[in-house]
């Protein structure tokens, strides 16, 4: 198993973002989470990533416990994220983003090699190499947020919402470029407000309510079950 | 007036401004990135400028070669000071990192007084009273050393950020705090490096003051407030705008003092922030924020 989270809660303050929720993510598996603006989406991704301290359970990437561990040390594992809202460096050119993206201990070394891989993927990036991020389009930063994450070399990628704010067009590239990554090997977790599509995706799916996991199975067990049809997908 | 001595007294503000644009630097980058404002930026200005005199009157170490060294122990202080306190007040309310600092800063003056007394120390180089001419001009030789080194100083600086990838892993925390967290920068590192970067600018220019100015340790809070003048007058946040800002202040005070009196110098530096405030609130190269 790659990642498994076992009963984690989750506080803001006093208020229970996550209710002793549990996930097991396989190796090389799409694993897709639905729910609710609200749900604790982001916030599970903000606590795998060690950007938000859970207050109990357990996080195991690997076998090793890593709740609790700062940011920076999750990254170095090999555990990428690419953020809801792109979180790219407006002021600095894109090179600069996908430089800073390799600036992890484990990904200094093959930097040159990723980020030929890189532009090979998104070809329109190399064209904007010199231009500030923050003059590019929501699909060029989308290309560049996830462009920067492969530049750290990791094995498993957490996709927060990443067809968020782009035209029907665009969110079908960015879905298939999640594909190709899968198939190359990577591991990913799709957090998408596109229900429908994600599900199609993902070889296993969990449904968040309220901070709980309330239902999961296969992509394909999802898509057909009432509650997900009349609660996400307006059948 | 004859036009000589005008030029004279303009260019030797400029060398001073320069120096003052150094100090101001610190707090800028400091502000910039780590967005608290360093209330006690004046008082680790008075750290350097007693360190200079220390190594001067004791070992006759010469301030302009003491220089890296001293910005070197302000580095360590700035970057200890911000791994091990001010981290932990980045995301508290704005008084809470007010107090703090301002608290770090009456610390500084007090123990300089215990230490040291309150009477003014000097550096006398054996160049205290060279001067260069050129042409009409006359340039005294400390301020010149002076304002050269704060361009080397300062351009060294701008390099950093511009070309390393350290450089450019802290302009990424302050363009994007949750997107240097997403790809794995150590925040709290990169906060304490600025810090030290901060510190280090205000250690280089107060050991060049020392070639300008005496030392007391009252002169600590009048320079938190001139460095904090200059910063709002050139853009918070921008580095260039702090250095061009110095310039102004350094100018503006020199000929005030020509003009009318040295006493009222202080009065013309409040006056451009007031004018500044006024007609270009973001300051001279500052960027609007919404």
């Amino acid at each position: 198993m790659m990642l498994q989270v076992q009963d984690l809660d989750v506080f803001y303050g006093d208020v229970q973002v996550l209710d002793a929720v549990s996930i097991d993510i396989e190796e090389g598996a799409i694993v897709a989470i639905v729910g609710a603006n609200g749900a604790g989406k982001t916030t599970l991704i903000h606590a795998l990533a060690g950007m938000h301290r859970p207050a109990r359970g357990h996080i195991l990437y690997r076998g090793v416990e890593i709740s609790g561990w700062p940011s920076h040390r999750v990254c170095n594992l090999g555990i990428g994220q690419v953020a809801e809202g792109r979180q790219v460096f407006p002021s600095l050119s894109v090179d600069d983003n996908l430089d800073l993206g390799a600036v992890l201990p484990r990904a200094r070394a093959d930097r040159l090699k990723n980020r030929k891989r890189v532009l090979d993927l998104f070809p329109g990036l190399a064209q904007r190499a010199g231009q500030p991020a923050g003059t590019l389009s929501g699909g060029e930063q989308q290309m560049l947020a996830i462009g920067r994450c492969l530049m750290g070399a990791p094995q498993f990628i957490m996709f927060d919402e990443p067809s968020l704010g782009l035209a029907p067009a665009l969110v079908r590239d960015v879905l298939a470029t999640i594909a190709e990554l899968n198939r190359d090997g990577l591991t990913c977790l799709l957090v998408e407000q596109n229900v429908a599509l994600s599900l199609k995706l993902a070889r296993r799916a969990y449904v968040l309510e309220n901070g709980r996991i309330v239902l999961s199975g296969s992509g394909a067990e999802l898509l057909a079950d009432d509650r997900v049809r009349s609660a996400y997908l307006g059948l | 007036m004859p036009f000589d001595v005008f030029l004279n007294v303009a260019v030797a503000g400029v060398l001073t401004g320069l120096v003052y644009g150094l100090m101001a630097l610190g707090l800028s980058v400091i502000f910039g990135v780590v967005r608290v404002v360093n209330f006690a930026h004046g008082e680790m200005m008075t750290i350097a400028m007693y360190l200079a005199v220390v190594l001067f009157s004791s070992f006759h170490l010469d301030p302009l070669v003491m220089l890296v060294p001293i910005a070197a122990v302000l580095f360590a202080f700035g970057y200890v000071l911000q791994a091990g306190l001010i981290n932990r007040f980045v995301t508290r309310p704005e008084h809470s990192q007010f107090l703090l600092l301002v608290a770090l800063g009456i610390i500084i003056v007090n123990t300089l007084l215990i230490v040291f007394g309150p009477d003014a120390r000097t550096v006398q180089t054996s160049y205290a009273y060279d001067s260069f001419q050129l042409g009409p001009l006359i340039v005294d030789a400390t301020k010149l050393y002076a304002g050269a080194a704060a361009l080397i100083v300062a351009a060294l600086l701008f390099a950093f950020f511009r070309f390393t990838l350290i450089g450019k892993a802290v302009r990424a925390c302050a363009d994007n705090y949750t997107g240097a967290l997403v790809i794995g920068l150590n925040v709290g590192r990169l906060y304490a490096l600025t810090f030290g970067l901060g510190a280090a600018c205000v250690g280089a220019a107060g050991t060049m003051m020392t070639l300008i100015i005496d030392v007391t340790p009252s002169v600590g809070p009048t320079y938190t407030l001139l460095a904090f003048i200059i910063v709002v007058t050139g853009g918070l946040g921008s580095m260039p705008g702090a250095l061009i800002a110095g310039v102004l202040i350094g100018l503006t005070e020199a000929l005030a003092g020509l003009l009318f009196t040295p006493s009222a110098k202080s009065m013309f530096a409040f006056g451009i922030l007031v004018l500044v405030l006024l007609f270009r609130p973001q300051g001279i190269l500052g960027t609007r924020r919404s």
